[in-house]
């Protein structure tokens, strides 16, 4: 018997709500908004933790400028904090080695991250889920029953198909979506996110414009939060903190 | 220490199997320490001692433990092996995150007879329980 899964709500006991942010496909800029999400909800005066379960591709590490994230071990193993945020990734572990882990290693490690982490009291744990189907949602519904889901997606019409996809599963597994954030949005937008929200009955949370000057500060959440983007992802997250699944 | 944190997930799951089989008062619980987390018994132990005090189905237990050997299977070959060695030759280092995270063996070992990456780990990847005894 696998003792780990009678210990992870005990974990989360003292965060008051878990935000996964997820998305259909790679690329389309899910952590770039689970860590502005993040880094504006502490802005906000909120205590506010970051997970990174994206184990074939960990990068909030990379937008927050922290190669080797930190974490103590008393009673579990302690995030450590950056940039305001307790912060837990895969590469607090073993830094920048590629993964070559199949689905039923990502759920062990999954499971295992979840059982040993000490979060403690936190508003917020902001969960940067993997890009895709399958095993990690169905991961994430078994352990993380109390997440709201945002769901990112982009206004490119191969993106929009999959995100119909990923509403209607996390419609099937019962998993409450707080609504969508368009990102990469062009000027004056195309309808496409906007028709879809309303299609699925769901909130468009925000839009979030494409910003040349993003790239250049990736790695400083300081210079991040001179960014478009960064106001953007303020409007969403005051959205967020008002709104409920 | 990470110990205590695999402790209390013993105690808490081996309550909860307490409760649904109607065992009031649990005498033994049998562990299995998988070798490929190498988890540190003289901690594991004092922190299940402390844990089991606020269990009142546990509070009198005795832990028994048995060593489950970590063993892989390759999938492209299909060579079988034990994964002792290949744990002994690694770097502290690279030990210490097997211990935290035990899939991270992927990042580390490669199958000894085609060098493959990919292999699943059959047995003795980290703690389990093997019995509750009222």
């Amino acid at each position: 018997m696998d003792p780990r899964p009678a210990i992870v709500e005990r974990r989360l006991r003292g965060v008051r709500r878990v935000l996964a942010v997820t998305g259909g496909k790679g690329g389309i800029g899910k952590t770039s908004v689970a860590v502005g999400l993040a880094l504006s909800l502490r802005e906000e005066g909120r205590r506010v933790g970051l997970l990174d379960l994206d184990l074939w591709g960990p990068s909030d590490h990379v937008v927050l400028g922290a190669p080797r994230p930190g974490f103590r071990e008393d009673g579990g193993l302690v995030p450590g904090v950056v940039a305001g945020l307790a912060f837990m990734s895969i590469a607090s572990i073993v830094g920048e080695r590629p993964a070559l882990l199949r689905g039923e290693d990502i759920s062990n490690a999954i499971l295992e991250l979840l059982a040993v982490t000490i979060w403690g009291e936190l508003d917020v744990l902001v969960v940067d889920m993997p890009p895709g189907f399958g095993d990690t949602l169905l991961d994430a519904a078994r352990y993380l029953p109390r997440a709201e889901y945002v769901v990112v997606t982009t206004p490119s019409e191969l993106t929009l198909a999959t995100t119909r996809k990923m509403l209607e599963l996390l419609r099937r597994l019962e998993l409450p979506v707080l609504g969508l954030v368009e990102n990469l949005r062009r000027d004056g937008g195309t309808g496409g996110v906007d028709a879809l929200a309303a299609g699925g009955d769901q909130r468009l949370l925000g839009a979030i414009g494409y910003d040349e000057g993003y790239e250049a500060c990736l790695g400083s959440p300081e210079r991040l939060r001179g960014t478009g983007f960064f106001r953007d992802v303020q409007v969403i997250a005051t959205a967020l903190g008002a709104a409920r699944a | 220490m990470h110990e205590w944190a695999l402790a209390e997930a013993v105690v808490a799951k081996a309550a909860e199997v307490a409760r649904e089989r109607g065992i009031a008062t649990v005498s033994e619980v049998v562990i299995a320490l998988g070798e490929l987390q190498d988890v540190d018994r003289l901690a594991f132990e004092q922190g299940l001692s402390i844990v089991q005090r606020d269990a009142p189905e546990l509070a009198n237990a005795r832990f028994a433990f048995e060593t489950d050997l970590a063993r892989c299977a390759c999938r492209p070959c299909g060579h079988a092996w034990t994964l002792r060695e290949s744990l002994a030759g690694l770097p502290e280092d690279e030990r210490e995150s097997i211990h935290l995270l035990p899939e991270v063996v992927h990042f580390y070992v490669t199958c000894p007879a085609c060098s493959s990456p990919d292999f699943a780990i059959v047995g003795g990847r980290g703690v389990s329980l093997v019995a509750i005894n009222g």
